[in-house]
């Protein structure tokens, strides 16, 4: 117990930045890596097989136009599979990035200010990855703006009380600000990317980019007020998405859907996949790039933590669902549960109790929590239990609902796999170009973490 | 120099204290059309040039309240008056199913008039301004900071300005030309 109390003590954390940095240091190091640096060739060879993942995903979605949804393994009595399991997955992954750059910017933790900007990079291509899906499960996705309100010759509208039209609207919702989120962050840097390019091309471009932003205290006081306000915008933004994804689930009444502790559950199970993302992709980025200044083991630290916590929430989630299927004495909910522990897909089910809850318990030693190489492997394992725990919500409560006579199985086909691992593909395209092209450490928010820019009284 | 019109005398300083205690001087010194260049926010900064209101939140709470307001009545109207669909006798007036996009048109609608309100009030898109024109002012980006006197202000004069912006100490002074 006394060793566990020190742990708080944050004396003994590492710094947010290290030591020994000024304004002119900072603009360098994170500038230099989009303008002067020249490309690595494994920046080539990574960017390269991204891109050819994400081309599979397109071949993928080709055949799907050609032939229908007939080809994915989709049929009753599961009519959702993978594609609603992947669109859960990647939704809830982009939740970390909104968390840490709005809650955590309206809870003035300042550890953020290094890793905001690519969390929120990743929320984007996150959200990108997670709209395919949906999208195209429709069947006829050239006819996805019937989603929409809009005035239409067939004179109808969407139906308000569903709430897949709830999620429509929330999923945009985030999008749109999350982009915004993620723009106006960036201004102030492509500003200072614009007054050091020296390439003409690199200059308008970032010039136009920068919208002539150029640090006038008038201009910092409006985007201050506009940046708090959109963090407190976003803050219950974030927290009702998932809630309005896991009503898709809670407003049905298949068993192991309709229940009210969906919402919460599927938050923190959002956070918790989300920092594992986070950390999977900090963690080879300092290194390549050599960041450890500026991503500290601070930060991979109070991830672990993040993830540590919001692991036991998923894990109550898990006991209440085990416990009420014995205590309300609701026959098909008992079934459910004997299903999951020995049904044909319990093994997927007892590797996620190993995945969530059992491997990353190791993350209260401390040692662990700083080890990249250990934190990257259990947020691997994070990943996937988070995966498993959406086939298993999906397609264990669809595939044996009430009638024995409608039971069946669902098998992903190749179709399936090429479409989610396409879109894995798809989001690190994005990711490595992100990293080429823009600053992925916001440098004025980390010129604010120096001592030096703070006013001293005259 | 004669023939272009001035915009205005800058001086350059070197940490964001002395820019602070440069902006309260001037400013208590009678100059009020004066504007400060940080390398990032300075909170300090708009209160010593004399900026203390910022329309950023009320156009915020305006289109928060706009955007509420119309998720909540363009569900009214689509699913009570302009096309009601019975589902198991419920009520077409069912509010609580329309309080989940009402509050996320709230925050579609108040973010985005965060941001573009914000943009609006500062003027921006300006890809060129006369601040540009000084060529050490790409530091201001960087490491470097900034005061201005506006040539519009009654009390600016070529000599007196310069005159008083050197009684500041500032590690160098240019015209700006506009």
């Amino acid at each position: 117990m006394a060793d566990h109390t020190e742990d708080v003590i944050e004396s003994r954390s590492a710094p947010v930045i290290e030591p020994g940095h000024t304004f002119g240091s900072v603009t360098d190091k994170i500038s230099s890596i989009v303008l002067t640096r020249p490309t690595s060739t494994g920046w080539f060879i990574g960017f390269g097989l991204s891109f050819l993942v994400t081309m599979m995903m397109l071949y993928a979605l080709g055949y799907l136009m050609l032939k229908g949804i007939g080809i994915w393994g989709v049929n009753v009595p599961v009519g959702w599979g993978f594609a609603i399991v992947n669109f859960v997955w990647w939704i809830g992954i982009g939740h970390a990035g909104t968390l840490i750059s709005a809650i955590l910017l309206l809870l003035r933790q300042s550890w953020r200010n290094s890793i905001n900007r690519f969390a929120e990079a990743m929320t984007l291509f996150a959200v990108s990855a997670a709209g395919i899906f949906p999208l195209i499960h429709t069947g006829r996705p050239w006819l996805d703006y019937w989603l929409f309100p809009y005035p239409n010759t067939m004179n109808y509208w969407p139906q308000f009380r569903s709430p897949l039209v709830w999620d429509v609207f929330a999923v945009s919702t985030y999008f749109t600000i999350s982009l915004l989120f993620w723009f106006i962050g960036l201004v102030p840097d492509l500003a200072t990317l614009r007054d050091r390019a020296t390439n003409r091309v690199a200059q308008i471009i970032y010039g136009m980019l920068a919208l002539g932003w150029r640090g006038s205290a008038r201009h910092w006081h409006r985007y201050e007020s506009a940046y708090l306000l959109l963090a407190g915008l976003a803050t219950p933004l974030v927290l009702s998405v998932h809630t309005v994804v896991s009503f898709d689930f809670a407003i049905g009444i298949v068993p192991g859907w309709h229940t009210t502790i969906f919402p919460p559950y599927f938050v923190a199970g959002a956070i918790y996949s989300g920092f594992a993302m986070v950390l999977m992709l900090a963690i080879p980025i300092r290194k390549l790039y050599s960041l450890e200044d500026f991503i500290t083991d601070r930060h991979l630290e109070n991830s672990a933590k993040v993830m540590l916590a919001t692991g036991w929430i998923v894990a109550y989630g898990y006991g209440i669902e085990a416990f009420m299927g014995w205590y309300s004495g609701n026959r098909l909910d008992a079934f459910l549960l004997w299903n999951r522990l020995q049904g044909p897909y319990a093994v997927l089910y007892w590797l996620l109790l190993i995945c969530n809850i059992g491997i990353p318990q190791v993350l209260w030693i401390r040692k662990l929590r700083t080890s990249p190489m250990g934190l990257f492997f259990i947020s691997l394992v994070i990943l996937i239990g988070m995966w498993l725990e959406r086939f298993v919500i999906v397609v264990m409560s669809l595939h044996r609902d009430f009638l024995t006579s409608s039971w069946g199985m669902y098998y992903p086909t190749r179709w399936d796999w090429m479409t989610y691992i396409g879109t894995i593909g798809m989001f690190l395209t994005a990711m490595f170009l992100f990293v080429r092209i823009l600053p992925m450490i916001s440098i004025f928010e980390m010129r604010t973490l120096l001592p030096e820019a703070e006013v001293k009284a005259e | 120099m004669k023939t272009t019109p001035i915009y205005g005398m800058m001086a350059e300083f070197d940490s964001a204290s002395d820019l602070v205690a440069a902006a309260r001087k001037t400013h208590e010194a009678g100059y009020k059309k004066i504007d400060a260049y940080s390398p990032f926010p300075v909170e300090e900064l708009a209160e010593a040039i004399g900026f203390h209101k910022n329309g950023v939140p009320l156009v915020t709470l305006i289109g928060a309240l706009i955007g509420g307001l119309s998720g909540y009545l363009m569900q009214y109207w689509m699913a009570v008056d302009s096309y009601p669909v019975n589902v198991g006798g419920r009520p077409y007036h069912s509010w609580p199913s329309f309080i989940v996009v009402t509050f996320e048109m709230t925050i579609l609608f108040g973010g985005i008039s965060a941001v573009f309100g914000m943009l609006a009030l500062n003027g921006l898109p300006m890809p060129y301004h006369p601040v540009f024109n000084v060529p050490r002012f790409v530091m201001a980006s960087k490491d470097r900071f900034f005061l201005i006197v506006f040539s519009t202000d009654p009390m600016y004069s070529p000599a007196g300005t310069r005159q008083f912006l050197e009684s500041l100490s500032p590690r160098s002074i240019s015209e700006v030309p506009s």
